[in-house]
Formats: structure tokens, sequence, C-alpha cells
């Protein structure tokens, strides 16, 4: 049977250029980068290699790039470093609605705790409303953290205009980049953020591995204590393979850019291009302008997410869905909700992300497989077109 | 490692008495599409037994196979021993669900309760098991209260 991985935005592969290069450091080069003989400081080396390697991609100095155990912690440490430094300061932060549950959860951690959250929502092309934003600031506004590209919908944010508002009020700006690293133009100098969460498994990097970009001059609190890691300011003894793979990948990203976006966007427009032509009652969720290239978001009007997930499943095909039932919690995706989807549609909703081992052929395989079950589940179900919901 | 177990995925993949029935003796829905999971059932009575029954639902994996498996038990059956017919003897018959998915198996033994409700409306039958029945009481409660795993 044919495989069709279809959730490049769940996960990447490690590219085996990536995976080559981590090798030698699960074996002889194992030293600890904090060690002061050669083989410790082979290691070090390598470590400000990737620093460098990242700060390329999104035009940072390497000192501003700090490693992390992945995008979770890049977020939590943006927010929880940055509240605890500022606490004499104020205690309301502005977020959206459609962050990344690393960002939602440790925000409404903080409310627990006393903290004001103002969550924006988002209009119809998935972007926040500026004029809100700057509504929304106070005096006590320490933090706004907006994400750069969301995960299901793949819409982009204004960062830009973001970064002068918050500039303007002298409040720290961080976004999350997670879903953005290596899919859109990132220049965090141009951009104005403060800081930036990245994701090393999202681009054909190891899992476990991430980094948090902080500003040359800004300095917030530590999370993990311990060592004198990251100059001092993240402690533990370095993820090497992670690291020299995040790095590489990173360099990758950088490298072959142009060529990954317009791979990505070429099929994802084929795939949505045929499924809204081909298959009735279906429709894109979000704006499919200036979007992430490989994300496609559709709602198959009358049938349930989870059930058509399985059945693609079933023929060698992985997605992901908004579906309620497919979720651990039950609830329907706060991200569509967000947008004004409704929530029977909501359940009927599916995330297909394109990356770069995915083919035409696939996108093919995936259609006609898709018509079928479109209409097998259709004829299963009690509601449609003439009836309605 | 799978989500569902074989007879479970076998029910979901070939659903059995799947459709409408020319002309049902009674029919039953329960759910609706925003909460994720509906089931329409409709049931064919002779002499006070279960002679056919179809069923569409709209859900998830589980929705629709204990909808196949429910379907199936009750053809043969009496109302009475229908109107038994219990959410956890229908998930025993699928050989068990992940505990996050209980909830949607309860569809299945409201929509047959509300398909013999209706039935009985229009004949003028009486059912111990039906007595104070009202098919639309816990409409918007059905959900998503997760039961512990057992
Ligand atoms: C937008 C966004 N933020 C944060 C994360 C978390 O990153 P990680 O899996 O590296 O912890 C993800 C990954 O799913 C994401 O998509
Ligand atoms: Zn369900």
């Amino acid at each position: 049977m044919r495989n069709v991985y279809l959730d490049y935005s769940a996960t990447t592969p490690v590219k085996e250029e990536v995976l080559q290069e981590m090798i030698p450091y699960f074996t002889e080069k194992f030293g600890n980068p904090s060690s002061l003989y050669d083989k410790g400081l082979e290691s070090k080396e390598a470590v400000d290699n990737a620093r460098a390697q990242i700060g390329a991609l999104i035009n940072a100095d390497a000192k501003e790039i700090f490693f992390t155990a992945g995008g979770t912690e890049a977020d939590n440490w943006a927010v929880f470093g940055t509240v605890d430094k500022l606490k004499e300061k104020g205690n309301h932060i502005i977020t959206t609605k459609v962050e990344h549950h690393a960002m939602l959860h440790s925000c409404q951690f903080l409310e627990k705790q006393g903290y004001e959250v103002t969550y924006l929502g988002i209009g119809p092309d998935g972007r926040i409303n500026l004029e809100e934003l700057e509504a929304a600031i106070t005096d006590k506004t320490i933090l706004i953290s907006v994400m750069m590209v969301n995960n299901e919908i793949g819409t982009v944010q204004p960062i830009k205009e973001i970064g002068k508002i918050a500039k303007a009020h002298k409040i720290l700006f961080h976004t999350d980049a997670v879903q953005a690293l290596g899919n859109i133009p990132i220049d965090v100098k141009d951009l104005g953020v403060d800081m930036m969460s990245m994701s090393s498994h999202k681009i054909y990097g190891p899992k476990g591995e991430g980094a948090l970009y902080i500003r040359k001059g800004l300095r917030i609190s530590n999370y993990l204590h311990g060592g004198a890691q990251e100059n001092s300011r993240r402690a533990g003894t370095e993820n090497m393979t992670g690291i020299v793979g995040f790095g590489k990948a990173a360099e990758l990203a950088r490298v072959h850019f142009d060529e990954h976006v317009k791979h990505c966007s070429e099929l994802r427009d084929y795939l949505v291009d045929r499924i809204l032509t081909e298959i009735p009652d279906t429709m894109v969720n979000g704006t499919m302008e200036a979007r992430h290239p490989g994300n496609a978001n559709i709602t198959f009007k009358y049938i349930e997410g989870e059930s058509i997930l399985l059945m693609l499943n079933y023929v060698g095909i992985s997605v992901s869905t908004g579906s309620a039932c497919s979720s651990k919690s039950l609830e329907p995706s706060h991200v569509l909700s967000a947008l004004g989807v409704p929530v029977e549609m909501i359940h009927g909703t599916v995330r297909f992300t394109v990356g770069d081992f995915t083919t035409k052929e696939d996108i093919d395989y995936v259609v006609e497989n898709l018509k079928n079950i479109v209409e097998k589940l259709r004829m299963l179900s009690p509601v449609n077109a003439q009836k309605g919901w | 490692m799978a989500l569902y177990n074989d007879t479970v995925m076998e029910h979901f993949m070939n659903p059995q008495n799947v459709g409408e029935l020319e002309n049902p003796d009674g029919t039953g829905t329960y759910g609706s599409p925003v909460c994720g999971d509906m089931m329409q059932i409709q049931i064919k009575v002779e002499d006070e037994k279960i002679v056919d029954a179809k069923f569409k639902t709209f859900g998830c994996g589980s929705a629709i196979a204990s909808s196949s498996m429910a379907t199936s038990m009750i053809i043969g059956k009496t109302i009475e021993e229908a109107l038994e017919l219990t959410n956890k003897e229908i998930i025993k018959e699928l050989g068990g669900l992940p505990a996050v998915k209980v909830h949607c198996s309860v569809l299945a033994d409201k929509a047959i309760k509300n398909a013999i409700y209706d039935y009985a409306m229009k004949n003028g039958k009486v059912y111990a098991a039906l007595e104070g029945y009202d098919p639309n009481e816990d409409e918007d409660e059905h959900d998503h209260d997760v039961p512990e795993e057992e």
C-alpha cells in the first residue's frame, strides 16, 4: 500500500543530511561542551556552529539564540520569564484566541495566579485587528504575544505592524514562530520582535529541540535553573544531537528556502483546487493569501473528521482533524471556532500539510481516495445538502 | 497500535444496516451535528418483534461502529428485549472502546429508545421501560462527560 504523509505541520521526518550530522554526537563526539579539554571544546564549537546556523535563518546574531527542549519550552520561558521579570511593572498580557496550547495554557495558568490576559479574536482572514490590539493595551500590559503562523489554518499575522505598536508602547513582544520557521521569510530585526519561539522537528530536524530568540540587550528571568549553560540563561547539559541536528536543518531550510516554498505551495494549491472542484460541499478555512505554503484546511460538510481520518489512514494516508471527537479533550478546534466556522462544520474539518517529500502522485492518490471516502460517509450521514443540518 | 480494535474497525469500515426503511414503524434520532455525533435509526416491527432496522450516523469511528453493532443486535429481538439493550452491552460486543470514546456509543441505545418511543406513540402501545420517558429530555447533555475507564 502507498504511504502518504500529509501532516508536516504535526512533525517532519529528519532529513538524511541532518541525521548524518547528528550521528557522531551520539558516539565518538560525546564530550560535554562545558568541559575544558579538547573533547569538550569540540562539542562547544558544534553548539555555537548550530547557534550561528539558526541565527542565519532569521537574521539574528548567534548570541541571541538560546536552545530549549522544543517550541513548548520556548513559549513557556518567554511568558513566565517575562512576567517574572516585569512583575513590578504590571500584570497584563495580550495574546490571541488562536495560539498553540503551549501559549494558551501558559496564559490560563497565569490567570489562575491573578494575571489578566486579553485574548484577541481574529477576522475572517485569520488575522487580529491592530486597532483592537492597540485598544487592549493598558499601563499594566507587560507582554504581547502573537503567533506568526497558525498551526491549524496556516494564516500569517501582521507581525511587523504588531512589533511597531509594541515598541511605541514600550511593551515586550514575543512571537511563536514554530510553524513559520523555514516556511515564510523571517528577519527578526526587520520584524521588531523581542522574543521568538522555534522548534526543530517542524523543519526536518529532531524532536525535543527548539530555541528562543531573545533580542540582544533584553534580559528576562530564567525558567530552568541549574548550570551555566547557554550563557547562564538556560540550564542543563546540552542535547548535543538535537542541537547539531536543529542547526543543520536550519541551514538546509535557509539554503533551499525558495525551492521548498515553491514545491509545497504548488502541491498544496493543486490539492485544494482538486478537492474544491471535484468534491461538492467543501470549503477552505482561512485566507489563501500569504499562507503557510504547505497548509490546506478543508471542511467536508455533512460528515465528521475522525471518520475521514480513519478511512484515509486505512489507505495509508496521514492527516489531522479539528473534530472534537478526535481530540482527547473532546473540544472542537479553538482556532476554527475563533475563525467563525460553525461547530457542526468544525467537526468535518481536515488539515492537510504537504512537505518536501510530497509528490504530485501522492496528491492524486489522496484526492482519488478522498472522493470515495467522502461519498461513502455521506451515504452514511443523516444530514446532507438537501435536508441541511 | 491502533485507535480501535478489529471488531470496531470492521463495523466502521463495513457497517451493517445502513440506510433508511421504506415504511418504518418507528424512527428515532439522537444527538446533533453540533455535538459531533448524531444517529438516526428506523425499525420495522412485526408481532412485537423488530424484524428490520436501518441507521444513518454523522459521527466518529466509534459512533458509526456502535450504530452498526446496535442495529445488528436488536434485529430479531422483541421490543421489550430491545428496550433493555444498554450502552455497556453494545461496547462489550464491540470488544471495548477507548475511554474517551464511550460517550459516542450512548447515541445508539438512546436512538433505539427514541425509535421505539415513536413506534409506541403511533400505535398506542405502552411499555414499562418507557414509562415517564421523554425523548427530548437530556438532548443537550448527552455528550461530553467522560466515564472512567473500566
Ligand atoms: C505553533 C506551535 N507552537 C508550539 C508548538 C510546540 O512545539 P514543540 O512540539 O517543539 O514543543 C507547536 C507544535 O505543535 C506549534 O505548532
Ligand atoms: Zn464520537
